[in-house]
This record gives C-alpha cells, sequence and structure tokens, in this order.
C-alpha cells in the first residue's frame, strides 16, 4: 500500500512531460538493476532511458490494463504477465531484433511456457523464490542455536512469533504469494484457488498477526540491514542485498536467507511490451540490451538474482553463481513449486482475506 | 436575455459539464458494469459500430450486483463511518486551531496583514507529499519529537505516534489548516469594528462581543472552512496510508485497493459514488435549509 506511492511521481512526470520517440521507457521493480547499466545503455544507443520503479505487481497491472502507461518496457512477474496477456496488454516480440535471444537458458525458458507459450511475448529478467530472511545473531538469541531458519515455522507458529516480535517481523505485501506460503506450512495445495482452501490460511495469520510490525514489499531490505528487524518474508535477492549492505556497513548484523524445506514458491519477472508502447523498437534495443552476456552478469551480479541467461553464466561471480540460495542444486529446484494466477472471483475472496489479516476488519 | 450574459453563463456551466457531470457518468456507468479480464478491465463496452441493437444490449447489460455487493460486506460500513468520523473529528479540531489564527491576523496591524498571510500559503509551495514524508521523520520512534521529549526527560521511552490514527489527526490538521484559515480570515477582515464599538457602549464585555458579534459574523467563513476541510478529508487516501497504521480503515485507502489490489473497478466505482452521495445529500440539505432561512428573514 504505502510503497504504491513511489509510482505518483511517476504518473505525474508522465502526464505532464510529452512522449518523445527517442526515449525508452522502462518500468521495473525497486533494487533490481545496477544502475551503472542504464549509463552504459544510453551511452551505447544514444537512446534516453527514463526508468521508474514500482514494488507491487498489482500495481502494474492496473497501468497495463488501463492503457497508455507510457511505458515500453515493463516487468511482470509470470502469473501476472500471464493474465495480462490474455487481457491483451501486450505486443508480441519481434525476435529478428533480438539477436541475443541465443543466450538465453533452455532450463528457464521451459518454465515460463506455462504463462507465456513460446516465450511469444517475454523474456526472462531475473527469477528467484520467496523465503525467510533473518538476523541470525538476534534470531539465535531468542530462538536458540537450532532456531528453524530453513522453516516456514519460525514465522507461522505463534511460538516463535511471540518472541520475535520484540526484535521486528515484516511479512511481504504480496497475497499471491503469501497466501501460497502459508497454505504450504499446513500442508495444502499452494496452488489451490478453492476458495474454501484458502480460507484456512486465515487462523493461521491471524494468529501471529498481532507479532508482525508490518506488511511490506522493499522497506525489509534495509530494516534488516540496519537490525531494525530480525525476520523478513521476502524475496530472495532482495534478502541477499540486505546481507551485503549489512556486511558493507560493518554494523555486526549477519544475514542468512533460506528457502523453507517444506517448500517455497519460485517466480520469475519477465520483461515486456505493452501493446500501446510509444517507442516499440526502443524497446527491443532496450531487451537485446539486457539480454547482453555481460549486462545481464553485471545486472545479477549487482542484485543477488539469478537470471535466465546462460550465456551470462560465465561472468558471474562466485559469489552468485555458486550461492545455492541464488542458483539452487537440481535437488533443491525440485522442492519450489510455481503458482497459476486467480480468476476475477477467486481473486476478490484472496483481497478480502488480505484486507482481513492486515487491517483486522 | 442577451448573448453576452448567456455567455457568460454558459463558461461555469460548461466547466461543471466537462470535468464533472462527465467523469461522474462514466464512472456511474463502470459501477453498473462487470469485472472482465480485458483492456480496460470490465464489461460492457460500448460499441457504437453495432447500432442501435449494440446500444439496447449495452443498456440490458447494466445492473446494480457491485451496489449489493457492497452492502454484503461489512467491510465497507466500517469504513465509512471511520472516514466520517476521522475527518468530523479533524475538522473540529482545525476550526479551534484556525480560528485563533485568524482572528489573529484580522486583528493585526494592517501592515502585517500581508506578511501572516503569506506565512499561511508559504508550505503550498512544497510539495504536499514532501512535507507528509516530513511528518514521518518527525512523528516516527527514531523521530525529532521523540528525540526532543527524551531530550527534555519528559519521556523515558519513545512515544509510538507513526502509524496511529493520532499520526493521521495531525497530517490532516496540518495539511488543511490553510484551507480552515483563509475563509475565516477573510470574514474576519470585512468586519466592522465599529459594530464591536456600539456593542461594548451597549454593555457588552469584550468576550460577549466576540461571542455575539464577531463569531456570527465570521459564520459564511466558518462554513467554508469546514466544508473544505472536511470534505477532502473524507476520501483523503495520501495521509493515512504514508501515517496511519494497517488498523486505520479509511474509505480512500478501501477504494486504492478496490481499484489496484482486486483490480476491480466496476466495484471501486460504486464505492466511489456511495462516497460522493454521502457527500452530497447533506451538503444540499444544508443549503436548502440555508435558502429557507435567508427567504424567512427576507
Amino acid at each position: 500500500m504505502k510503497t504504491s506511492l513511489l509510482s505518483i511521481p511517476a504518473i505525474l512526470a508522465l502526464s505532464t512531460a510529452a512522449v518523445q520517440a527517442e526515449e525508452v521507457r522502462v518500468y521495473n521493480w525497486s533494487d533490481y538493476i545496477d544502475e551503472s547499466l542504464l549509463e552504459k545503455f544510453e551511452q551505447e544507443t544514444g537512446l534516453d532511458l527514463v526508468y521508474d520503479v514500482f514494488d507491487s505487481n498489482e500495481v502494474l497491472e492496473t497501468k497495463m490494463l488501463a492503457g497508455g502507461s507510457g511505458y515500453d518496457v515493463v516487468v511482470p512477474t509470470g502469473t501476472f504477465l500471464q493474465r495480462q496477456i490474455t487481457a491483451g496488454a501486450f505486443q508480441k516480440l519481434d525476435v529478428a531484433k533480438l539477436p541475443n535471444l541465443a543466450n538465453m537458458w533452455d532450463v528457464v525458458s521451459s518454465r515460463t511456457e506455462q504463462y507465456d507459450p513460446e516465450n511469444a511475448y517475454s523474456i526472462n529478467y531475473m527469477w528467484g523464490t520467496t523465503g525467510i530472511g533473518v538476523n541470525l545473531g538476534k534470531v539465535k538469541e531468542l530462538l536458540g542455536e537450532d532456531a528453524p531458519i530453513d522453516s516456514w515455522e519460525l514465522v507461522f507458529n505463534p511460538e516463535n512469533m511471540e518472541k520475535l516480535a520484540t526484535c521486528g517481523v515484516h511479512f511481504l505485501d504480496a497475497p499471491s504469494e503469501m497466501i501460497p506460503a502459508a497454505l504450504k506450512y499446513i500442508g495444502e495445495d499452494p496452488n489451490s484457488h478453492d476458495p474454501e482452501v484458502i480460507a484456512k490460511v486465515e487462523p493461521v495469520y491471524m494468529a501471529v498477526r498481532p507479532h508482525i510490525q508490518k506488511f511490506h514489499s522493499s522497506e525489509y531490505i534495509n530494516a534488516l540491514a540496519n537490525g531494525d528487524i530480525c525476520v523478513a518474508v521476502g524475496w530472495s535477492g532482495d534478502i541477499l542485498q540486505a546481507r551485503d549492505r549489512a556486511a558493507e556497513a560493518e554494523n555486526g548484523v549477519e544475514i542468512a536467507y533460506n528457502a523453507p524445506k517444506e517448500g517455497a514458491q519460485m517466480w520469475f519477472d519477465q520483461m515486456a511490451i505493452p501493446v500501446d508502447a510509444p517507442n516499440p523498437d526502443g524497446a527491443h534495443t532496450f531487451l537485446n540490451f539486457i539480454m547482453d552476456a555481460q549486462n545481464m552478469a553485471a545486472a545479477s551480479n549487482y542484485v543477488y538474482y539469478a537470471n535466465g541467461n546462460l550465456a551470462s553464466q560465465e561472468f558471474l561471480v562466485e559469489d552468485v553463481k555458486g550461492d545455492p540460495a541464488i542458483y539452487p542444486s537440481p535437488a533443491a529446484l525440485d522442492n519450489l513449486f510455481t503458482t497459476t494466477p486467480y480468476d476475477p472471483k477467486v481473486q476478490r475472496v484472496v483481497t478480502r482475506l488480505w484486507t482481513a489479516i492486515k487491517s483486522g476488519v | 436575455m442577451n448573448p453576452r450574459r448567456i455567455f457568460l453563463i454558459a463558461v461555469p456551466y460548461l466547466w461543471l459539464l466537462a470535468l464533472f457531470l462527465v467523469p461522474f457518468l462514466i464512472v456511474l456507468k463502470i459501477s453498473l458494469s462487470d469485472i472482465a479480464l480485458a483492456r480496460p478491465p470490465y464489461a460492457p463496452q460500448l460499441d457504437l459500430s453495432a447500432g442501435w441493437n449494440g446500444l439496447r444490449s449495452f443498456f440490458a447489460a447494466l445492473d446494480l450486483e457491485n451496489f449489493v455487493f457492497l452492502t454484503t460486506d461489512d467491510l465497507y460500513w466500517k469504513a465509512y463511518l471511520s472516514s466520517l468520523q476521522i475527518a468530523a473529528v479533524s475538522t473540529v479540531i482545525t476550526l479551534l486551531v484556525g480560528y485563533p489564527m485568524a482572528y489573529g491576523m484580522a486583528r493585526a496591524a494592517a501592515e502585517w496583514r500581508p506578511t501572516l498571510l503569506m506565512l499561511v500559503v508559504l508550505p503550498f509551495w512544497t510539495s504536499f507529499l514532501i512535507r507528509v514524508y516530513a511528518w514521518m521523520g518527525i512523528l516516527s520512534g527514531e523521530g525529532v519529537l521523540n528525540q526532543f521529549l527524551l531530550w527534555t526527560g519528559l519521556i523515558s521511552a519513545p512515544l509510538t505516534i507513526l502509524n496511529t490514527n493520532l499520526a493521521v489527526y495531525i497530517g490532516i490538521v496540518y495539511t488543511y489548516l490553510p484551507f480552515m484559515i483563509l475563509p475565516i480570515y477573510a470574514a474576519l477582515e470585512k468586519m466592522d469594528d465599529s459594530l464591536l464599538e456600539a456593542a461594548e457602549d451597549l454593555g457588552c464585555s469584550r468576550t460577549t462581543a466576540f461571542w455575539l458579534v464577531t463569531v456570527p459574523l465570521s459564520k459564511a467563513g466558518i462554513i467554508a472552512g469546514c466544508f473544505l476541510v472536511f470534505i477532502p478529508a473524507i476520501g483523503e487516501f495520501v495521509i493515512p496510508s504514508l501515517l496511519g497504521g494497517s488498523g486505520t480503515l479509511m474509505i480512500g485507502k478501501v477504494l486504492w485497493e478496490e481499484f489496484f489490489s482486486n483490480r476491480d473497478w466496476p466495484v471501486a466505482s460504486a464505492v466511489a459514488i456511495i462516497l460522493l452521495l454521502i457527500l452530497i445529500i447533506p451538503i444540499v440539505l444544508f443549503q436548502r435549509n440555508e435558502q429557507k432561512q435567508r427567504e424567512a428573514e427576507g
């Protein structure tokens, strides 16, 4: 909720400035690129790059369905991409303009086909998991050496949460990921679209709700790194960025990320071109630039997310390529699940449930 | 009527038509539609190429389903009531703070008034969003206010103000204060001082003269100020979402959630229509009452 205000300046900027042909407007997730790549793109192509950020798929989807967003490249997550393709929000990619498609990794593109058949509308930017980040020192101090940091027990068991509340817990404000996680915890199908099954997560959340400091989808990076909170349910790379920031600050905070052993959600952020993009040629130029092996590697090395680009792997630093939290082993991959989009009726049940969980009404 | 007069009258009416009535009809139309996975995300769309039959089937597909839905979930009523309450309390506080300020400005020496007026308007030169963010910095646990109170020794542990309803009240009162001060100041400044002298000559104390002369004469300013604060405060979204907590329930936030999280434009539009009715009906009744009084007096 609060975060989406980030986009208000963007809306204002768009409504006042006339769209010029030599501009490429990209709308990507916050903290999701090495910003030196943006300058490099402008220098290499001579195009002006306008780069805005969001932190919620819902906000992006509203803009895509309203039309006239003014963006040339947007980055929805797979399930949202699928809905928006159905709604006719994107244009097919012109493969002839994307020679770097040869760099892509079939392990990822075969998985993204469930959202975008034949990958006709999108390329994979990055992918990751939704799991738990902890401040090792504080959590072990409160819960002991054998704290279940690799299990959903840590955040869904009220006994653990009661103790953790003293040092602060953040949850993602993203029902399409938090509800599957709670379903997995109680042993239900995380991809269930049955309202009765989905309703079973309500008591789980109501029991831990008083101990959750905030539902927010981007503040936890800094909060974890500064030591303001000790647990965050968040996205893999974001938590690894927090780990990195804490290490750089040398403030004694040690962060660890785990995809819970019961099973964690695997998601794919896909770059696509809106059907009404003002500059589709520039958009293709940007996609091709991003799919360059060295550029993609630079982005991954910076944000600690795995990408869908095979050729980039030789340029990845060992910290990224060798970290099983970023590039899981084939066995660990089997333990990750994916979800499919809710239809509008179920979506309403999900959002209403989430409002009840967040506000208690 | 001469053409000049018609033209002068037509301008404000066209303005209202283009900027109020047409958007209202569009929202009303969406509120009667159904949600769909399309661009834009509702159905039916008006298809003029199908001619008369297209128009007829378009109107046949509209219904009140979304308004019925609003009555089945108590979230909406609670949010409307809570918004009304927050707006009403904020308006009263704004009046209590704003009236003395306006009074002081109107009583100040004439050469000081432009400067004082300037000071009231000055905050508008900074973006509203930035001023609300500044309040986050002031009110947070590590913020300026708590640091100061801890330093003076008035409190021993930081107060939790940010992310509560108290912060919402502070934000609304702060933001809308100029809208209360300016109309009251305008009313008080026009007041004829000889009326007060007459009241005192006739045996009123200064306090009685204030209540019997000054306050009734500034009534128009008070009413205008209260409307200017109350109406936008009801639909306020930015202040509760930045300063309020997850427990702060306001209709503006619910509306945002319907639009962005549910992506259900029809229900969001129905919420907006009801909000508009809640605001307009009391205002119309109030104005009618005023007119009747005026006629009775005249």
